[in-house]
């Protein structure tokens, strides 16, 4: 009867087409200088302009984690990473190795330095910024934000500015702001977990999970801003200096 | 058991299914005879035990697990007490509607160089006379024995190492068996064949891109024909009366770089009418010339009888991937209505022809050109359904927009050749919604939202519903006059691509859909 079962072993999954070369064979001014008009379009609106991160990881790095040889930083770009948001892409194996050209060279970019007081920054964020308030560090802080453990390792020094001082732009879509009432009258405010056509789960400021009925709500506002407040003027440049350094030093060591 | 010894009473050839059967689908509707239950595409099932009084005691008789991770996007098939599916990659399996529990298994072993773009996928199989039909991820159509699952005929219908491959169900039609190929970014020149239902001889073949000293040839520029793509990967319709089979057309390749085929690129992003018989072209109509966005045509006609400016008609009916809606006249093809259902910004409109007029900027550039529809389109190759008691159409829309990338493309027999590619504008909301239409007008009679755009299609009923599922795990019935949700169950993934469909077993009404890698049936006590 189950004669048929032996058929599944012939099916081998299939092989990515992987050229089979050590090193990038494109990496000519020309070839760079079209990779990065591709990284412009295709990679950019995560990984940022220059790939010093956003959505996606920091590349302006010298060695990357998941791309340490040519072939690597092919495989991934080419068919992405399993379980990440990091797509494959249809480009063609020239055009793959002209974005793989120009993201070597972010590596080599000139990179803001975090100059400030790592010391000064790790009591601010503590103390005066109130960052663990809604962050974790490990066992300590808040969980309304995400975690920081390794924000240092995933965003450059650069973004991590940005984010300070504008964090409003690019909310993490598992990070958007929820403000709700029921029919019953009552008012929450926190953190969209999911949401569907019909149903929407939060997480409030006190670590509680609701779960509604769209229908069952009398307002519902799913909001693109974020609960954190800028630190523009909350802390002075010196100490912006000090969290960065503190923040960028933060590889997930702890 | 009274059930069958009725229904073998009325048909004393049990399980064979006839040209007749397909034809007269309605004067049997527990059972489901073809991809999309009638010839008229209509995916509409007249029961009625299933009602908007009772569908809230609506829940899961059985649920069937697939040995596979990739998407399940079969239609079952159903024909006295036994149900047709087809799984990832390549395999059938026959399943009593009773329990779920298999009563035969085809697992096809396929080649590891496969050449698939989306997926190895399957979207169903065809029944005629004792066997079932299925088409092949290597390109081959198989026949196997409706009660064994024993292999009668193997045709090779395209070489799956240029880049053919088959994911789209076969359409049964007379003697016939009518089946296209996928391969739209493999730059493979498109066809249409049909083959002949007892022996597998190939019967006629229709190239979607014609060859030199063909009409339409002169729309490729150069050798560029013999990569046009043009693939034929969703099932058509057919119309006795007019004797013609009607069928999608998809992108012509490569997908984003149109310079290397200047010209309309015939025909590719049409609806072609073939006559049944000989598979001679007898009209078509062009959605999208030279299409550059990847906005197949491959979405399933609907036959419609309706009024257009006072005039009765043979309609059909075509809600395209590109955000148009058309209405057409499918006795010559002619134009006679066309307007967007969907956010667009690729065209200021139609011309009285139906051709685009097209926008400035909407081509695809390197750095990324922002258009809305995106590149999966306001519809896709999942099915809307018309419902005769109604009389509306309903549709699971989708409203998102693309980044659309040009680039490179060299032809290399086998290899991908799309030229390009697309990613989602950042920032952008989308969304979709299921909305009901007046065919002959496209005007929506009722909306219901939906909180992301949807990749499956509807079934309307005899019970005034209108089945469907989410993106994120839901199905759902809503009411087909209001669009109001009366019910639903979460069957869990986020990955529901397919289309629902209803069958009778012992009497009883159920509704079966494929979510994740599980068909889900559902009946009442």
């Amino acid at each position: 009867m189950l004669w048929w079962l032996p058929l599944f072993f012939l099916q081998a999954p299939q092989m990515p087409d992987l050229p089979n070369v050590e090193k990038n064979p494109l990496s000519a001014a020309s070839d760079i200088a079209y990779g990065k008009k591709l990284f412009a379009g295709r990679c950019a609106g995560c990984h940022g302009p220059l790939g010093d991160g956003g959505k996606g990881a920091n590349l302006g790095v010298p060695k990357l984690q998941r791309a340490a040889d040519d072939r690597s930083l092919y495989r991934v770009i080419r068919y992405g990473l399993a379980e990440t948001e990091m797509p494959g892409t249809s480009l063609t194996q020239k055009e793959v190795w002209q974005v793989a050209a120009y993201v070597r060279t972010l590596g080599q970019l000139p990179r803001e330095k975090a100059l400030g007081d790592e010391a000064n920054g790790k009591t601010l964020v503590r103390g005066k910024g109130g960052c663990l308030q809604c962050h974790s560090l490990g066992t300590e802080g808040g969980q309304l934000g995400p975690p920081l453990a390794d924000v240092g390792a995933r965003r450059s020094a650069a973004h991590l500015r940005a984010k300070l001082v504008s964090p409003g732009d690019n909310v993490p879509d598992d990070y958007r702001m929820v403000d709700l009432a029921t029919s019953g009258g009552k008012k929450i405010k926190g953190i969209r977990l999911n949401e569907d056509s019909y149903t929407i789960q939060v997480r409030d400021a006190a670590n509680k999970f609701y779960s509604f009925e769209k229908k069952d709500l009398t307002e519902l506002k799913v909001e693109k801003r974020t609960m954190m407040p800028s630190y523009r003027t909350r802390l002075s440049p010196n100490e912006l200096d000090d969290v960065v350094a503190y923040l960028s030093g933060l590889r997930g060591e702890q | 058991m009274r059930a069958l010894l009725c229904l073998a009473a009325a048909f004393p050839l049990l399980g064979q299914v006839t040209h007749d059967r397909i034809l007269n689908a309605a004067k049997e509707p527990g059972n489901w005879l073809t991809y999309s239950g009638n010839f008229a595409g209509h995916r509409f099932s007249p029961l009625d035990q299933i009602n908007e009084a009772n569908v809230k005691t609506l829940k899961p008789a059985w649920v069937y697990q697939a040995n596979s991770l990739q998407k399940f996007e079969t239609t079952p098939l159903v024909v006295d007490g036994v149900m047709y599916i087809s799984e990832a990659p390549s395999n059938v399996t026959a399943l009593d509607t009773r329990t779920g529990r298999p009563l035969w298994k085809y697992r096809r072993p396929l080649p590891g160089d496969l050449r698939v773009c989306c997926g190895q996928v399957n979207r169903g199989v065809a029944l005629l006379g004792d066997l079932v039909f299925v088409g092949t991820l290597d390109a081959h159509l198989v026949a196997l024995h409706s009660k064994t699952g024993a292999v009668v005929w193997d045709v090779v219908v395209a070489p799956y190492q240029s880049g053919y491959s088959i994911t789209v169900a076969p359409l049964a039609v007379k003697d016939k068996i009518v089946i296209g190929v996928a391969g739209g970014e493999y730059g493979v020149r498109g066809l249409l064949d049909a083959y002949d239902a007892k022996t597998g001889t190939r019967a006629w073949r229709f190239w979607t891109v014609p060859g030199p000293g063909d009409p339409g040839h002169d729309s490729w520029k150069g050798d560029s024909w013999k990569s046009g793509s043009a693939a034929t990967w969703v099932t058509g319709a057919f119309d006795p009366e007019t004797n013609l089979i009607y069928w999608g057309t998809g992108n012509p390749g490569p997908d984003w770089n149109g310079d290397v085929r200047v010209g309309d690129n015939l025909y590719s992003d049409c609806i072609i009418a073939l006559d049944a018989d000989s598979g001679e072209l007898k009209w078509y109509f062009q959605f999208t010339p030279h299409d550059v966005h990847d906005w197949d045509a491959t979405q399933v006609p609907l036959l419609i009888d309706g009024e257009v400016r006072g005039q009765k008609r043979k309609l059909v009916v075509f809600p395209n991937r590109n955000a148009f809606y058309y209405v057409l006249d499918r006795t010559s093809g002619q134009f006679l209505l066309g307007k967007p259902y969907a956010k667009q910004t690729w065209a200021k409109g139609l011309d009285d022809s139906g051709k685009p007029i097209r926008l400035p900027g909407t081509f695809p550039t390197v750095e990324g050109t922002k258009v809305w529809p995106s590149v999966a389109g306001a519809n896709n190759w999942y099915s809307p359904t018309y419902s005769p008691r109604t009389g509306l159409l309903y549709i699971a829309v989708r409203e998102a927009g693309s980044l659309y990338f040009f680039g490179e493309a060299e032809y290399k027999e086998g290899d991908r050749f799309d030229g390009g590619g697309f990613r989602s504008i950042p920032g952008e909301e989308e969304w979709g919604a299921v909305r009901a239409y007046d065919p002959a007008t496209g005007r929506v009679a009722w909306e219901h939202r939906l909180f992301s755009p949807p990749y499956a299609g509807l079934l309307s009923t005899g019970g005034g519903l209108v089945f469907g599922a989410t993106n994120e795990g839901q199905f759902y019935a809503l009411s087909a006059t209001t669009g109001k949700m009366l019910w639903r169950f979460q069957c869990g993934g986020n990955l529901i691509r397919s289309n629902p469909m209803s069958f009778l077993s012992e009497g009883k009404q159920f509704v079966a859909m494929t979510m994740g890698n599980a068909l889900y049936v559902f009946g009442m006590d």
